[in-house]
């Protein structure tokens, strides 16, 4: 189990608490990921994983505890016993090192498949348009979309948008990468292309990743912590190997089976 | 801006308003019948298999929609001397506004899923009964909030019918001004009427939208 | 009939400026009811109560009271009241508020519209508000209204009439006066209604046009048949009758 013992951990949840009307989702949440690490949410829907990705990505909003991103309060922080929102200009700030890739693509219909990569980095980042160009080119290289470039987003398959995402996503230099089931929605001979694009990402950078998904064989070869959810709880954590072979809660050997089908 | 809102005025011109608002209403009632049903017969006469009902209908059709009321108002009644002007505001607001009910039957009618027809066929119902018994009901139901809301749209074109010397609200009001000068209190207030009466039946028939949504 | 015809051909020098001035309303009208739509549109659906209630306030007053109510009110209330305002500058304003508040909610149904999923990955870029909407939301609202738009535009044609009635001499006003001279109502009307058909048929037009370019920017579009920009779609009243808040 490896700890965030060297330097500041990249994300820490500390008490975090979510409510969806009546239903606490997140319970007092603590957990942190360190710099480079590689961890993967799994648990039954409903659990929390998703939420804790979208937590991250400030697309929900806590009801109580603090996420840290770089020990930086990202959503919200204590002014002396108070507990407050942080205004959205440090957020933005914050928010710069964390980027997403959507089970549903979401890649914006009005604008081309290289428009899509590189309006973030022109006006976010402030990059020049010839800047942004050369990169997103590159990144169009390495999910091997380049010959899409002009196309229409949706003159493409599922994984062809998704592979585009993943590009977009990247093409803002995330220290944190989140993937939020990002192959659930694709046809099972495609989501072999989107996997390799991300084991190659996986390898070739050091980038902070945090995966939600059911591809436990993905989840084997790409990361080095497995955290296992259950109504909103941390209830095991290993590494790949010994959670896949040899789980210890009972929960979550009840999971694996029924996922892994025995 | 020296004006003092005048109430002796505003009472004394509301009954005329009142008097006027029972013929606005009057109007849109019955131009609403009208609309409905020969919007009805319009809509049918569009399924007509042949290109040649259909191709002249729908430029007619296109023609009355798409140009002013007001000046077919004015044409009718220049043209048709001896009929009283309040039917001719009954008619042309009718025959204007089956032109818009049309399209929403049309949608209402293709709204009706094709497992009705379907069914019916496979029953072997003749295709009189498919439509008495099976389409129209449905087609009707989606084609009620329509109906509510370009009933709604008729009662504010009615003033239109000043134009052609029908004292409805908007004409009591404006007579009323030109007589004594004052048109702050009685157009306001005519206003205000429509307001208090529009309002009201537009959110009842958005409530309906979402009831039968 | 020949001297029906003789007459047109005496009125025709007039009719281009007639017509030029309910052109006038009509565009002048449909800028400042856009306007007046994309402020009260955005308006009605911000957090703060403060903004989103009068807005709404004011898209329901616009919509309740009738247009002709609203004309007549600013040319022969306001100069009572001490404002003094230009006939055209009367017509302009009075369709343009009137109109503006229906094509608010024709702006906001289609903002909502488009999918939240389009404003999620939008965050996720930490694009800012004002970036998200113009360069990924807008856009594709902007296909949705258009239909709706149309209609309301020709509507707005419809309602510039009334200007007759508020002294300009807009295209009703020549069709009055070759009446008067005609003497044949069915000749003069019917000549002038179809030079509004004319003119409703040009924007519509138009407004096919401009939806094919947007349908074609989302990569929706195809390559338009003459059918799709030169046909006369009824401007799908009944989904303005069925959309939230509709006509009424």
């Amino acid at each position: 189990m490896t700890n965030a013992s060297n330097g500041t951990p990249a994300i820490e949840f500390k008490d975090v608490v979510k409510r969806f009307g009546d239903n606490v989702v997140l319970d007092k949440l603590n957990f942190s990921v360190a710099k480079g690490d590689r961890v993967t949410l799994i648990g039954p829907s409903g659990s929390g994983k998703t939420t804790i990705l979208r937590l991250l990505m400030t697309l929900e909003e806590a009801n109580g505890g603090l996420i840290l991103i770089d020990g930086d309060p990202y959503t919200h922080e204590y002014k002396g016993d108070k507990w407050v929102d942080v205004p959205e200009k440090r957020r933005r700030e914050v928010r710069k090192r964390v980027g997403m890739v959507f089970q549903q693509f979401n890649l914006f219909p009005n604008m081309t498949v290289l428009e899509n990569i590189i309006e973030a980095p022109i006006h976010v980042l402030g990059k020049s348009k010839a800047e942004a160009v050369q990169r997103a080119e590159e990144l169009l290289e390495q999910v091997g979309m380049t010959e899409k470039r002009d196309f229409k987003t949706n003159q493409l398959s599922g994984g062809q948008q998704q592979r585009v995402a993943i590009a977009r996503a990247l093409a803002m230099d995330p220290e944190i990468l989140l993937l939020d089931e990002v192959t659930s929605a694709l046809d099972p001979e495609i989501v072999a292309d989107v996997l390799g694009v991300l084991r190659e990402i996986a390898r070739t950078t050091d980038i902070t990743m945090l995966l939600v998904t059911h591809e436990m064989q993905f989840a084997r070869d790409v990361s080095n912590r497995v955290l296992m959810f259950d109504h909103g709880k941390i209830i095991e954590e290993a590494d790949p190997e010994t959670m896949f072979t040899n789980p210890k809660h009972e929960r979550t050997q009840e999971f694996l089976k029924a996922v892994l089908g025995g | 801006m020296n004006f003092t809102w005048d109430w002796e005025i505003a009472w004394d011109v509301l009954p005329d308003l009142l008097r006027g608002l029972v013929i606005t209403i009057e109007a849109t009632v019955v131009g609403m019948v009208i609309a409905a049903i020969l919007g009805l017969l319009i809509a049918l006469a569009m399924r007509a298999p042949t290109r040649w009902v259909r191709g002249p209908l729908r430029l007619v059709v296109d023609f009355i929609r798409m140009t002013p009321l007001l000046v077919q108002l004015v044409f009718a009644w220049l043209l048709l001397v001896d009929v009283p002007p309040l039917v001719i505001g009954f008619g042309v607001l009718g025959v204007h506004y089956a032109t818009y009910m049309s399209e929403v039957y049309r949608a209402g009618i293709e709204a009706v899923p094709r497992g009705q027809w379907e069914a019916a066929t496979a029953l072997n119902l003749p295709k009189g009964r498919t439509w008495r018994a099976v389409v129209l009901p449905q087609a009707i139901r989606n084609t009620l909030p329509g109906l509510g809301n370009y009933a709604v749209s008729m009662f504010k074109e009615t003033p239109y019918l000043f134009a052609i010397t029908v004292v409805e609200m908007y004409q009591a009001a404006q007579q009323y001004g030109a007589l004594t000068y004052s048109y702050v209190e009685p157009i306001t207030m005519v206003g205000l009427l429509f307001l208090i009466v529009s309002y009201p039946a537009a959110l009842l028939v958005r409530r309906m939208e979402t009831r039968l949504a | 009939m020949s001297d029906d015809l003789q007459a047109l051909i005496d009125r025709l020098p007039t009719l281009g400026d007639a017509v030029l001035v309910t052109l006038e309303m009509t565009l002048g009208g449909a800028v400042l009811a856009m306007v007046v739509a994309l402020v009260l549109g955005f308006g009605a659906r911000t957090r703060t109560l403060w903004v989103r209630g009068p807005s709404r306030v004011v898209i329901e007053f616009f919509r309740g009271t009738s247009l002709v109510v609203q004309i007549f009110w600013l040319f022969f209330v306001l100069p009572q009241l001490g404002f003094k305002m230009e006939a055209l500058a009367v017509a302009i304003v009075a369709l343009g508020l009137n109109y503006g508040a229906y094509a608010a909610e024709v702006v906001r149904g289609s903002i909502e519209s488009v999918p939240t999923s389009q404003w999620e990955a939008a965050t996720a870029l930490n694009l800012g508000w004002f970036h998200k909407v113009r360069r990924v939301i807008f856009p594709q609202a902007w296909a949705l209204m258009i239909p709706q738009l149309a209609n309301l535009l020709i509507q707005l044609l419809k309602g510039s009439a009334l200007a007759f009635f508020i002294t300009l001499h807009d295209l009703f006003w020549w069709i009055d006066e070759l009446q008067r001279d005609t003497r044949d109502t069915f000749f003069s009307y019917g000549i002038g209604l179809i030079i509004y058909f004319v003119i409703a048929y040009v924007l519509t037009w138009g407004m096919n046009w401009l939806e094919e370019r947007a349908k074609r920017r989302l990569g929706r579009g195809t390559r338009p048949r003459l059918r799709d920009v030169f046909g006369l779609k009824p401007g799908v009243p009944s989904e303005i009758a069925r959309v939230k808040g509709g006509v009424a």
